[in-house]
């Protein structure tokens, strides 16, 4: 399904983000990538869709090497890869509506995408998108009238139009309440089950990551230091990702 | 508790302001002398202006037809430059933006928007009354490459300044870099732009007045024409229509703002003081 290998990131030369990453992500579940603040989770998960690019390395997905990808053949591998943001990254001037067929733009000619003319089964589909996610009287309020959750929800929602073959959520809860997030994570895995998207999901929250996730991937210093089921996820090896011990009493 | 001897002062003062301080204040004082601004002068000058303002008046409309045909002409040239200007003037302040597209393409953009902005308007007329001859060609020219260089750059700064966040995720479906533009940046800098656009229109209609006294067409020949023949009873007429003009022009721009940017319909541009209400639920 989707293959690192051997991957190198560094933003300046001599001081590398990712160092050596090396993993295999299943066709279904969900992967949470857990580790400190400032140890490449972001960079990692920007480097599958080529949002910052890789130092050097093999992304392997569906057939192709993203890695070495551009123009039109990189467009088109995108489009197969949803993503969802941490501060949502909606675009707040465009209606809740507008913000779900940007999930679609990759398949409209910018000439149709300028004067709005989306295929009505976009349309159709995104609203059946907004009856699933609650927000259906939301469609032409403008995004920035929305809550926290209700944008998430967009931005789960803008992901998942894009029938992706491979979801990205990079901290997806990390500016939502406790009970948002919870709300946002069933929303999400919800989703990607009944359509078997596999999602790869970084995590602040430890507790959240083990509820939801199938597989936990842990890093520390650019490096991937833990990788197995929730369940295998001890003490020793929390203290082997974030260092200490005192913090966790 | 720490004693406050041993920290530094977080506001250490700068010689080098005061100096720039005293530096201004004498020039000031040396600019003045050399200028040789003395109360006599402004004592004449009072009484000069006292008999120039008694002889404009009653303004004389009586040669409304010419008044009219001048008009009418500044309004077309304000209208044809600001819809060319504009037009001319998007493409390259998106090509001058620099963090949508590389050096090799900003740098001949900004040189294009800094080489429009560096001449008054009436300098820009004067040479293209020179090229293309007497009338309100060299005046629309004149006010187009203005507008270049006004909406260019401010459009350039709105784009430089959208959030990257929004444009991120766009990007990130797959979308082409057109679709982008459309979905990403036009939505973060179109009520801006608006904004632009009717200050740009209003400001070329109070050019389109002026570029006149040089021969590039419009109510400004009129104007200057009468001045030369002491026709001050005509001069006032033309002045109380020129303001009319621009005060229309004013609340036209409120109009187009009202509803492209605060989403009012053209029934609450009719109600008193509802922009404002408007304009209030949108904010809430």
């Amino acid at each position: 399904m989707l293959t690192l290998k051997n991957l190198d990131m560094s933003y300046v030369p001599g001081k590398p983000v990712l160092v050596d990453i090396n993993l295999e992500v299943a066709p279904r579940g969900i992967t949470a990538i857990i580790g400190p603040s400032g140890t490449g989770k972001s960079t990692l998960i920007r480097c599958i869709n080529r949002l910052v690019e890789p130092t050097s390395g093999a992304i392997n997905f569906e057939d192709a090497d993203l890695a070495k990808l551009s123009g039109r053949a990189l467009r088109h591998a995108r489009r197969h890869i949803g993503m969802v943001f941490q501060e949502f990254n909606l675009v707040e001037r465009l209606t809740v509506m507008e913000n779900l067929l940007c999930g679609r733009l990759g398949y409209v000619s910018p000439l149709r995408a300028w004067r709005r003319k989306f295929a009505p089964e976009d349309i159709a589909q995104a609203f059946d998108l907004l009856d699933t996610v609650g927000l259906t009287e939301f469609a032409n309020r403008r995004a920035d009238a929305l809550s926290g959750g209700q944008r998430q929800r967009v931005g789960i929602a803008r992901a998942v139009m894009q029938k992706p073959k491979l979801l990205l959520a990079d901290e997806p809860t990390s500016s939502l309440d406790p009970r948002t997030s919870v709300e946002i994570m069933e929303l999400l895995a919800g989703l990607a089950r009944e359509r078997t998207i596999p999602v790869i999901i970084n995590m602040h929250d430890v507790e959240l990551a083990r509820r939801f996730a199938d597989r936990i991937v842990g890093m520390s210093a650019g490096r991937i230091v833990f990788d197995g089921p929730p369940s295998s996820l001890t003490e020793e090896a929390l203290t082997g990702i974030y260092g200490g011990e005192h913090w966790m009493h | 508790m720490a004693t406050p001897a041993t920290r530094d002062n977080p506001f250490p003062g700068s010689p080098w302001s005061r100096v720039a301080v005293v530096a201004l204040v004498v020039y000031v004082i040396y600019a003045c002398a050399r200028i040789e601004i003395s109360w006599e002068r402004v004592l004449v000058g009072l009484d000069n202006a006292g008999r120039f303002f008694a002889r404009l008046f009653p303004p004389d409309f009586d040669r409304a037809e010419l008044l009219w045909k001048g008009l009418k002409e500044s309004l077309e040239i304000a209208v044809l430059a600001s819809t060319l200007g504009i037009v001319l003037a998007l493409p390259i302040g998106l090509l001058a933006a620099r963090n949508l597209m590389p050096p090799w393409v900003t740098w001949p953009a900004r040189l294009v928007i800094v080489l429009a902005r560096s001449f008054h308007p009436v300098i820009v007329a004067i040479l293209f009354v020179k090229a293309v001859g007497f009338g309100a060609l060299a005046g629309i020219l004149a006010l187009t490459v203005a507008s270049i260089g006004f909406i260019g750059k401010l459009i350039t700064e709105a784009i430089e300044e959208i959030s990257a966040k929004q444009v991120e995720a766009v990007r990130a479906t797959g979308a082409p870099f057109a679709s982008v533009l459309a979905f990403g940046v036009v939505p973060q800098v179109f009520s801006r732009f608006i904004g632009f656009a009717t200050y740009q229109l209003d400001s070329n209609l109070r050019n389109s007045t002026m570029v006149g006294i040089v021969g590039a067409g419009g109510i400004g020949g009129t104007l200057f024409a009468a001045f030369q023949r002491f026709d001050y009873d005509f001069v006032c007429a033309i002045l109380i229509a020129i303001i009319a003009v621009i005060m229309t022009g004013e609340i036209v721009a409120t109009w187009v703002r009202a509803v492209f940017i605060d989403n009012a319909t053209l029934r609450d541009l009719f109600r008193r003081g509802s922009l404002r209400d408007v304009r209030h639920t949108e904010e809430g």
